[in-house]
């Protein structure tokens, strides 16, 4: 248990060089203050809200599909909310936000579910198979989307939704979230029933726990969370996979011990990043999102080859 | 106290558990036996409510199986699968710890964790407690599936192979245990394989052939070369060693 503690003020001190880090000089005065106000600052719980979001998001995908190489952003929810949010651009091009929002969540559930009803009748003891296939459905969902915006002269947007990044987040253009925020919030109180929903079915009904009604609001979760994110600041890639297997290396995956870990690590990774991003090539700056895709993709293949297929 | 009357039971379409009368008393030990696809893995699901009958009724206590809340019944009925796989990663002590979770929901109170500590010693994982079930044996981890369904403090208690991936000592063990529990007033249904043991240990055995119940009584009557021999199409015989039945085959 000693692990939480000092991650949070891992992220405290990350979160202050968050602040201070950026283009603009930081100045002890009204205007360095508005500085943070307007930009830092949101840009910073911006990161924090993302990572934390999709971390729990992807160890909650991860039970209910009962595997471990399984996350949003590589399984089709953030492939499916970009093709809602192409969709709803193209039939109501003036729609509000929160409008986009609703048709990318709408259509990130729906494909959520169709990845668990396909991936239910792959076989246990080819667990591969199983990211495999979400990779292949995230393909085609994504070809669909680029197809339709190519189409209609869109691409430019696809970019922005499909590689994350917090360079335009400021005061009032972030705010949807605090939804993802108070979700990953509400999945503490349900952290034990996850896993054991992530024992299957019967062993759910065992003990006494409604299998049916843990997946939907499982799957809400994941889709919601997904959503605003794709909306707000673009997919972020392998956070939902590289944290829950770290931690659940270290901790195991009781949920209701480490899921305060899973969150702190996902809010740090991703804050991590986005500040490399910012120095790397200074002034300029590079998207979290290929920052993530990069140490993710090595990360990944990492657990591979470290743990054995069967775990 | 679970009664079946006239229970039918389908698998992907096909009827496998035909027309089933049977009564798992409490009080006692009932051993489920019989050929490979018999169908006593189907009657147990069905007897623990994880497969709907097709036809017939099942009664735990007097009331229809699917009248009981669920959170109700996960209090009252617990039961080990033959093939129970674990996804996540916990310790043997996490595993045994959500065995609980129907009568405490959330977090563990003080007697949960006396269930919990006495379930581990009693097959004998005291000091496998803290280990991840990915690190421990095959029937380290059979154990701990045991211990789990135990921590539930079932009045009715279906073991689907439990002796599976078992020592010797340790199938000792586990009758000694199913038999305790038994004696405390559980309804008990163990199914099992090895015919010594279920002569030994039970007071009322149940064989099964392509989903009938071929014969069924106390040991004596049941574990019989004629009865074993015609059961698995198998010549077996009977012995008697030291006042205990014990099952050869030729
Ligand atoms: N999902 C399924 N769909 C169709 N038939 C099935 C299915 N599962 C099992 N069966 C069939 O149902 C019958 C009973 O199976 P069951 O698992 O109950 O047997 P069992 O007596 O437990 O056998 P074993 O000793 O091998 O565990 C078998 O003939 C089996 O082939
Ligand atoms: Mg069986």
């Amino acid at each position: 248990m000693t692990s939480t503690p000092a991650a949070l003020c891992g992220l405290l001190a990350l979160s202050l060089v968050s602040l201070a880090v950026g283009v603009g000089t930081l100045s002890a005065d009204a205007e360095g203050l508005w500085l943070v106000a307007i930009s830092r600052a949101p840009r910073t719980a911006a990161a924090l809200l993302t990572g934390a979001g999709l971390a729990v998001a992807g160890v909650i995908m991860q039970m209910l599909a009962r595997n471990r190489f399984v996350e949003p952003a590589t399984a089709g929810t953030g492939q499916a909310a970009g093709l809602g949010l192409v969709a709803i651009t193209l039939l109501a091009p003036a729609a509000a936000l929160w409008l986009k929002m609703a048709g990318a969540t709408a259509a990130a559930l729906i494909g959520t579910a169709g990845f668990l009803a396909l991936v239910r009748r792959l076989p246990p003891e080819a667990p591969l198979l199983v990211p495999l296939t979400g990779i292949v459905y995230g393909g085609i969902l994504g070809a669909a989307t680029t197809f339709l915006a190519f189409e209609r002269d869109l691409m430019q947007y696809i970019d922005i939704w499909m590689n994350g990044e917090f360079s335009g987040v400021m005061l009032g253009r972030y705010e949807f979230l605090w939804i993802s925020g108070a979700l990953t919030a509400l999945a503490f109180a349900y952290a034990r029933r996850f896993t054991i929903a992530g024992m299957g079915e019967e062993a759910s009904t065992g003990l006494g726990l409604d299998y049916r009604r843990i997946m939907a609001l499982g799957l809400a979760i994941v889709s919601i969370v997904t959503a605003v994110t794709v909306v707000t600041v673009g997919l972020v890639p392998f956070v939902g996979l590289v944290v829950p297997n770290i931690v659940s290396r270290m901790r195991g995956d009781n949920l209701a011990a480490t899921l305060p870990l899973v969150a702190l690590s996902g809010a740090g990774l991703v804050l991590a990043c986005d500040i490399l991003g910012r120095v790397l090539r200074y002034p300029f700056e590079v998207p979290v999102g290929t920052i993530l895709g990069v140490l993710g993709a090595a990360v990944f293949l990492w657990l591979l080859h470290a743990r054995p297929a069967r775990g | 106290m679970i009664e079946t009357q006239s229970l039918c039971v389908s698998l992907g379409g096909a009827q496998v558990v035909h027309d089933i009368d049977l009564t798992v008393e409490r009080g006692r030990l009932t051993a489920l036996v019989g050929p490979n696809g018999a169908g006593k893995s189907t009657l147990l699901a069905a007897l623990g409510r994880l497969v709907p009958p097709a036809a017939g009724a099942i009664r735990v206590d007097g009331t229809e199986i699917g009248r009981i809340p669920s959170p109700d019944l996960a209090r009252r009925l617990a039961i080990l699968r033959q093939n129970a796989v674990i996804a996540p990663r916990l310790s043997v002590a996490d595993l045994v710890g959500f065995g609980r979770y129907p009568h405490s929901g959330g977090r563990l109170t003080a007697q949960d964790h006396d269930i919990v500590r006495d379930c581990l010693a009693d097959l004998d994982l005291t000091d496998l407690a803290g280990r991840y079930l990915d690190t421990v044996s095959g029937g380290q981890r059979q154990r701990a599936l045991i211990a789990m369904t135990l921590a539930q403090t079932p009045d009715a208690l279906l073991l689907d192979e439990p002796l599976n991936n078992l020592d010797l000592s340790h199938v000792r063990r586990v009758m000694a245990v199913a038999r305790a529990r038994a004696e405390t007033g559980a309804a008990v249904a163990v199914v099992l394989h090895d015919l010594t043991v279920a002569a030994r240990h039970a007071d009322h055995i149940v064989a099964l052939k392509s989903g009938r119940v071929f014969a069924s009584g106390p040991p004596e009557e049941v574990v019989t070369p004629e009865i074993l021999s015609a059961l698995y199409d198998t010549p077996l015989e009977v012995h008697d060693i030291a006042g205990k039945r014990v099952v050869l085959t030729v």
